[in-house]
């Protein structure tokens, strides 16, 4: 039962109904990290599945791109309250990755340059739900947004979608990233608010 | 004192001006758990019908304290800051969330190395947390704060950060962009590099740095103190949001 706040009228939004409880939409894109900004070209970008055993599958910036890159449009929800509405992305399906790519496990740890880590389980990735991505809007993601290449996971919170992703670390039992060890979720679905644990 | 999900009920103890922009807000949570400066809570309103709106806030109190102080910029065509600012009153009841983040928080401990908190307009406020949990603990950390702001009309916790100042002339350095006040050392200009390395502490002395604001100003600040020979590993950010 919530509690009514005196004389507060908000703003209700046409949105209403794409917006997860708790969320405001915006229109600019606001930039969220914990520190500084990695900046990394395309030349020694590399993105690398670490499988069981150790097995690596690792992928340059062209071969990445070979596997197949997808345009899409898709909400953003991020944790500190914003959503942002039919933002044009484009990148490599998370499904064409890993058909090649041998593994019993069902979680995997995100890696970024900079050191970020983010659990995410291997059903939260596969049948159409996760991608490497490059450009949204139409323009090349800049550093700040996380670029050359970000993970994009957009049916979670936006901690999940980690900026300059390097890679993923297959593992048998979920275990927390960087921000799900400091206080967030484990699993971070906007629609049910699973924010902080 | 960890991140915890708990709603509590909050009332609204005092709303006085801060500056002609912002309101110091205090609240009574009796089921407040304690916090640790540099954390926040979510601020949840409800409004007639049901329509519901959240906001993080940083906290400027700190410690065992049930009463929470906020600092609340209005920000111009906002949805929650101008009815936080303008129309809450003394009495009134908020939900909030909290206490919540365990990254951008400094804790008294015996670390020696020192700690450079870099603030850009209300990014102060999770400063002010640290530096009231630095002298509440009698910590002998070096901790100093340089705070980026337009004109001394905009300066929040002035008295405070006076107090500071007088009791360690090092420890608090103001910078303003606009306007000085009288008799002020420096013209006001905008940050720069050079301004940056003469006001922080180097790198040479390894510290550990905490930068608050908005996002220009952070990715600002973090590339400088990047250049400047800071280690990223020693860098803690919080940007503000654009809502």
């Amino acid at each position: 039962m919530a509690l009514i706040t005196r004389g507060f009228r908000g703003r209700s939004s046409p949105a209403d109904g794409r917006i997860p409880p708790g969320q405001t939409q915006v229109h600019d894109w606001p930039v969220l990290s914990a520190g500084a900004t990695p900046r990394i070209s395309t030349d020694e970008f590399r993105f690398t599945v670490r499988s069981d055993d150790d097995t690596e599958y690792s992928w340059d910036w062209d071969e990445l791109h070979a596997l197949g890159v997808e345009e899409f449009t898709i909400d953003i929800h991020c944790v500190t309250h914003w959503s942002k509405l039919g933002m044009r992305w484009s990148g490599v399906p998370l499904d064409a990755i890993f058909a090649s790519v041998d593994t019993r496990q069902n979680f995997t740890m995100a890696q970024s340059y900079g050191g970020y880590t983010t659990n995410v389980a291997l059903s939260d990735l596969l049948d159409g739900k996760g991608w490497i991505a490059f450009e949204a809007d139409g323009i090349p993601l800049s550093p700040e947004h996380g670029g050359p290449a970000r993970l994009l996971i957009p049916h979670l919170y936006f901690w999940k979608s980690a900026k300059w992703i390097r890679g993923l670390t297959m593992m048998p039992t979920d275990r927390p990233g960087f921000w799900e060890e400091r206080g967030y979720h484990l699993h971070g679905d906007p629609w049910s608010e699973e924010r902080y644990s | 004192m960890t991140s915890g999900a708990t709603w509590h009920i909050a009332t609204v103890a005092t709303v006085r001006p801060l500056t002609p922009n912002a309101s110091l807000i205090t609240l009574g949570v009796p089921t407040w758990p304690g916090n640790d400066g540099g954390q926040h809570i979510d601020v949840r309103l409800t409004a007639e019908g049901g329509y519901q709106a959240t906001r993080s806030y940083s906290l400027a109190s700190v410690g065992n304290s049930t009463r929470l102080e906020l600092a609340v910029d209005r920000v111009p065509d906002g949805e929650v800051s101008p009815y936080l600012v303008d129309d809450l009153r003394p009495d009134d009841q908020l939900e909030i969330q909290g206490p919540l983040g365990g990254w951008f928080v400094w804790k008294p401990s015996s670390d020696l190395r020192p700690v450079q908190l870099i603030a850009g307009g209300s990014g102060v406020v999770p400063c002010i947390g640290m530096l009231r949990a630095h002298s509440a603990a009698q910590s002998t950390t070096p901790m100093r704060l340089l705070y980026g702001l337009r004109t001394p009309e905009d300066l929040f916790f002035a008295d405070e950060l006076k107090t500071l100042g007088s009791a360690n002339p090092a420890a608090i350095s103001l910078v303003f962009s606009r306007l000085t006040p009288e008799h002020w050392p420096d013209p006001p200009g905008r940050l720069s590099r050079d301004s940056l390395a003469a006001h922080t502490i180097g790198p040479e002395q390894r510290p550990r740095l905490f930068v608050c604001g908005s996002t220009g100003f952070v990715e600002t600040v973090l590339s400088w103190l990047t250049e400047l020979g800071h280690g990223s590993t020693d860098i803690r950010a919080e940007r503000f949001g654009g809502i």
